[in-house]
């Protein structure tokens, strides 16, 4: 059967919806494509010339008037039949951008021509990526460099990774194995290298690697360190003299800026405040705080986001 | 000689019908045109509304003298153009030539006090790539503010140049009366040409003159 | 009818037979037939390249050439295939040929503009070439930044240069087209009279005028940030990649209506003659060409649904694409219609056109797969898209071109084509193309990415069978170029009318004289006035 594949595996809670409208699919466009051909054949055969069939049109009036309304019929038809499925794909979409609360997150930095991956607990893995089964895993990615894209064809997910910026990807598995992990955003020579796999584990065997795998200290920790070496608290700090934001409890709160816009202190938001820091000054403040751009990697920036979730109520992001 | 290029073409059946088709063709090359900048200004407004502080901070180091004063000549080239195609329409042959030459000279005032502003720009090291130096926060933007800058007036001034090249070529075959009130086709269809290149630069200098500057 | 001379009366083709009549001249029929050698030439170039693309992935590991070369490969195929192939095909070539004497013209609006066109198109693909000779490109046909801005090392600013110029071959194109058609048409030629070979025309170059534009600049912005490393798409700077994306795809969503409009047209003519049948539902299938084009500029964030752009816009483009496939389905139907009580008869022009009908209609069901959002997650850059694009882009327009290029043979050679083996490499075409890219329907759904030299092994049974069509497909494409060239020295010389056609292009001399016609046509009878119980010739 491996020999010649049909089907992909169907490895998580959302793939069979998107399989169920595949199926839909298929079969409405075999239907009309079976339609087509079957007609074109038959009025080919039946209509050749010399054939002795019927081309006499009775009263053209009538056949023009009933030509109008099957134009119309088959203008209408497919015109509700595609809305239907447009509403039916645009809801199975809306379950794959929207992050059940609870998720384990899972930082992804990727970069010609490798996938990284940091988890919170410290462990950290190329091209691989373990995770439990049955549990929602929310996947926080960006590049280094190009844009890629993750795609796990077994979950039926993707998702560009840009430079820049954070994007999302989540999903629950429900079945134990091992499944392609693609990069399908062209990123340049070894862009057809950057695969991998996704390897799902039962929660005790996943606790297992896990422990096994945990001989770095947490994200959380790696960050908190990270944040003093680069002299953040000297500003952010308790004993800090400058009027800085305490960043406490700030993530997943709603900010107000300067200007009147009201921001949500996200992974994105903190990103941007180290890099480009004068772009969201917050209310009551000044554009003083010099920007990191050179200084930290992506992979620091992770670990300082997840340090300063630690610090507060890390409520769990709803994708738009 | 005007009565042979006053009959049409031989792929129209009459005048009336080349004169149709020359209009329209215009038209659509002037649509082509605004998507054309359409695009820039695109760009241009994006990055603007992402960047507003440091875009308001690059749009005050322009040169708006000049700028001010190029626009002013151009709406004047403007006027000249409009005025050589009212004398090509009474067949006044010197007018003609008269007010498409004083356009070409118009036309090349504005790229001179282009060439002034762009090297005082250079002076000022606000020229991305050559010497770029800005002391105030948010300097890439401001450079990318620049670097927009230079890129739309740049291709704005290319059209120019390419306008003063047609005016100047229907200028000479004015003076070896081409035309005549049946036929001044290429003086209507470049006049309309040089009134769009002055309405891009009418979108062109408030956006990146005028806006924020209070 | 002697074979001695090239005619019997003075035509296009007999008066100046040297190169410099031949490159200097203002003949319309002259230019569409610069234009055929130009494009078969880059044809030819486009295809090398998919040929061994089809052959590397044989294995997978890729054997045959290097990841580096593999990726330079799809790049230069997808680059010529689209820009110096599939956007000036049917245009440049028919089109050019045939729009002035569909409405009753001696020639085009513009004759010098139109030979400037060719002039640009011939610059830019020097430059293109250059790019090829010269190591190459390898960002994909699409120039995604921030890789084609600052990270590839290859030929891209060439490249990019070689598109820029030829994209003002097409601009000028459809601005003379457009204004033929509006102020050139004989006396009784009224818009509803029209062919709607013409209505084709019109629509496309809506589109050639409107969109090429946006295109140029994409790529000069482009081109600038990579010479001078600051820009508008360098997210290093605070820069968008994503617009690079969206001023792109504004651009080449609207070209992907440029290559298939003009087939339609062509499917238009060719249907209604073989079935001795006014096509069905004549103002609809017009009204239907414009429709596309004007929604076709509505559309382009279908392909950035997993690009990183919000929800919303994702859900609000896959709704107008749903929409903009609703006057595709309409002609597909109203195809089928066209051969009730008709006569129908399968002449190579007419299988050609049959394969189009058919194959459109898989082409353009896939697209919908693809316009549902849940469902294009999984699916997007997936080997499902390239079949789906492959099944119009091929499958569709270029069997219309080749079918097109089959019925007015007659007409621009006074030649006629071998119909016996016209019709096996009509059928040949078909077979073939099936064989290549259905299996990459199953690939898609499988996983397989798009641009992968390199391949995990339980994919490779489908890459064998499609490379296998592949080189049944290449024998339908090189069939017509050896018979066709054949008969232009020994092919029976062609009547004014050899199918018994509705058209003012028929009712010239085959070849027409330079002038196109003895006298202007006056027009009194409406589009495909076939009498219904006439019976054809031919």
């Amino acid at each position: 059967m491996d020999s010649l594949p049909f089907f992909p595996v169907s490895a998580s809670t959302t793939a069979g919806q998107v399989d169920n409208l595949y199926f839909a699919w298929l079969a409405l466009s075999g239907v009309v494509a079976l339609a087509v051909a079957l007609l074109l054949i038959w009025f080919a055969v039946r209509y050749r010339r010399g054939s002795a069939a019927n081309r006499i049109v009775a009263d053209a009036a009538k056949s023009e008037k009933r030509m109008r309304r099957i134009e119309i019929v088959w203008t209408v038809v497919p015109v509700v039949l595609f809305l239907a499925m447009f509403v039916w794909s645009a809801r199975v979409y809306y379950v794959n951008v929207t992050v059940p609360r609870g998720a384990l997150p899972i930082y992804i930095v990727a970069k010609q021509w490798m996938w990284h991956a940091e988890h919170p607990a410290g462990e950290r893995e190329i091209n691989e990526l373990h995770v439990p089964l049955g549990r929602p895993v929310e996947l926080l990615m960006t590049s280094q460099d190009v844009i890629h894209s993750l795609s796990i064809p077994g979950f039926r997910i993707k998702q560009d990774v840009l430079p820049g910026r954070y994007t999302t990807l989540w999903f629950t598995a429900n079945r134990a194995g091992e499944y392609h992990l693609f990069c399908t955003q062209f990123c340049g020579a070894s862009h057809s290298h950057m695969v991998g796999r996704v390897v799902v584990m039962e929660a005790a065997a996943f606790e297992g690697w896990l422990s096994a795998h945990a001989n770095l200290p947490t994200m959380a920790a790696r960050g908190a360190q990270r944040y003093r070496q680069l002299g953040c608290d000297g500003c952010h700090g308790a004993q800090a003299s400058v009027h800085a934001p305490k960043l406490e409890g700030l993530f997943g709160r709603s900010v107000e800026l300067r200007d009147g816009r009201s921001v949500l202190a996200d992974e994105r938001f903190i990103r941007d405040a180290v890099l480009l820091p004068n772009r969201e000054v917050p209310a009551g403040y000044d554009a003083s705080m010099p920007s990191f751009r050179g200084q930290i990697g992506e992979e620091e920036l992770l670990e300082i986001i997840e340090y300063l979730k630690s610090l507060g109520n890390a409520t769990q992001q709803v994708m738009p | 000689m005007a009565d042979a290029l006053a009959a049409h073409a031989p792929q129209f059946d009459d005048a009336e019908q080349q004169r149709t088709a020359s209009n329209l063709g215009i038209w659509i090359f002037l649509a082509t045109e605004i998507l054309f900048f359409g695009v820039l200004f695109a760009a241009y407004a994006i990055t603007r509304v992402r960047f507003p502080d440091a875009f308001a901070a690059a749009s005050r180091l322009t040169n708006l003298p000049l700028a001010g004063t190029n626009t002013a000549v151009l709406l004047t080239s403007s006027l000249t153009m409009a005025l050589g195609v009212h004398a090509a329409q009474h067949g006044a042959r010197r007018a003609v030539v008269g007010w498409l030459s004083l356009t070409v000279a118009l036309g090349c005032a504005f790229l001179a006090i282009k060439a002034v502003e762009y090297r005082l720009d250079y002076l000022e090291h606000l020229v991305p790539t050559l010497d770029f130096r800005y002391a105030g926060p948010q300097a890439d933007q401001v450079e990318l503010f620049f670097y927009m800058y230079f890129f739309i007036t740049a291709v704005h001034g290319l059209h120019v140049l390419i306008g003063i090249g047609c005016i100047a070529t229907i200028a000479v075959m004015a003076a070896r009366n081409a035309f005549s009130p049946d036929y001044f086709t290429p003086i209507d269809v470049t006049g309309l040409y040089w009134h769009l290149v002055d309405v891009i630069w009418l979108f062109v200098f408030p956006i990146l003159y005028l806006i924020s500057r209070s | 009818m002697n074979s001695a001379s090239i005619a019997s009366e003075e035509n296009y083709l007999s008066s100046g037979w040297n190169w410099w009549a031949w490159l200097t001249t203002l003949d319309h029929k002259r230019i569409g037939i610069l234009y055929t050698i130009t494009i078969t030439l880059l044809f030819g170039i486009g295809g090398a390249a998919a040929a061994m693309i089809r052959l590397d992935l044989l294995t997978p590991n890729s054997q045959l050439v290097s990841v580096e070369t593999y990726n330079k490969l799809f790049t230069m195929h997808g680059v010529i295939m689209v820009w110096f192939f599939l956007i000036p095909s049917i245009p440049a070539t028919l089109g050019n040929f045939l729009v002035p004497m569909m409405v009753g013209a001696r020639d085009l609006a513009f004759p010098r503009l139109n030979l400037a066109s060719w002039y640009l198109f011939v610059g830019g693909a020097l430059f293109t070439i250059y790019a090829l000779l010269a190591g190459g490109v390898d960002t994909g046909w699409t120039f995604y930044a921030p890789y084609s801005t600052t990270f590839s090392t290859s030929q891209v600013f060439a490249a990019a240069t070689g598109v820029f110029i030829a994209g003002f071959s097409s601009i000028l194109t459809g601005l003379n087209f457009v204004v033929t058609i509006h102020s050139m048409r004989a006396p009784g030629m009224t818009w509803f009279r029209l062919p709607l070979f013409i209505w084709a025309m019109y629509a496309t170059s809506l589109i050639l005028v409107l969109a090429t534009p946006v295109l140029a600049m994409t790529l000069m912005l482009m081109g600038m940030e990579r010479i001078f490393g600051i820009g508008v798409f360098d997210p290093a700077l605070g820069g968008d990649p994503l617009l690079f994306q969206h001023l792109f795809w504004f651009y080449s969503h609207p070209a992907v209506y440029i290559m298939v409009v003009p087939a339609m047209g062509v499917a238009s003519e060719i249907i209604s003659c073989f079935c001795r049948n006014p096509i069905f539902g004549y103002r609809f299938m017009a009204y239907a060409m414009l429709a596309i084009a004007a929604f076709g500029f509505l559309v382009w964030g279908h392909h950035m649904f997993v690009s990183g752009q919000s929800a919303f816009a994702g859900t609000v483009f896959s709704l107008l694409t749903f929409l903009v496939s609703v006057p595709s389905a309409i002609k597909v139907f109203n195809w089928t219609a066209t051969l009730y009580k008709g006569h129908v008869t399968f002449h190579a022009p007419m299988l050609y056109a049959l394969g189009f009908v058919g194959l459109f209609t898989i082409g353009g069901l896939t697209g919908l797969f693809l316009a549902s959002l849940g469902l294009d997650v999984h699916m997007h850059d997936s080997y499902f898209v390239v079949a789906h694009f492959h099944y119009i882009m091929v499958g569709a327009a270029v069997m219309a071109f080749f079918g097109g290029m089959h019925f007015w043979w007659p007409k621009v050679t006074g030649r006629m084509y071998p119909e016996g083996w016209a019709r096996f490499s009509a059928i040949l075409t078909f077979t073939g193309f099936n064989l290549t890219f259905f299996p990459q329907f199953i690939l898609g759904y499988l996983g397989m990415p798009r641009r992968y030299p390199v391949y995990p092994p339980e994919f490779q049974a489908w890459n064998v069978l499609s490379s296998a069509g592949a080189s049944l497909l290449v024998f339908g494409y090189i069939l017509p170029l050896i018979y066709l060239l054949w008969s232009l020295r020994y092919g029976e010389r062609a009547p004014a009318n050899p199918w018994g056609a509705k058209g003012l292009e028929w009712e010239t001399a085959s070849p027409p004289p330079s002038e196109n016609f003895h006298a202007t046509p006056l027009v009194s009878e409406e589009a495909y006035a076939y009498a219904r119980s006439e019976s054809p010739h031919g």
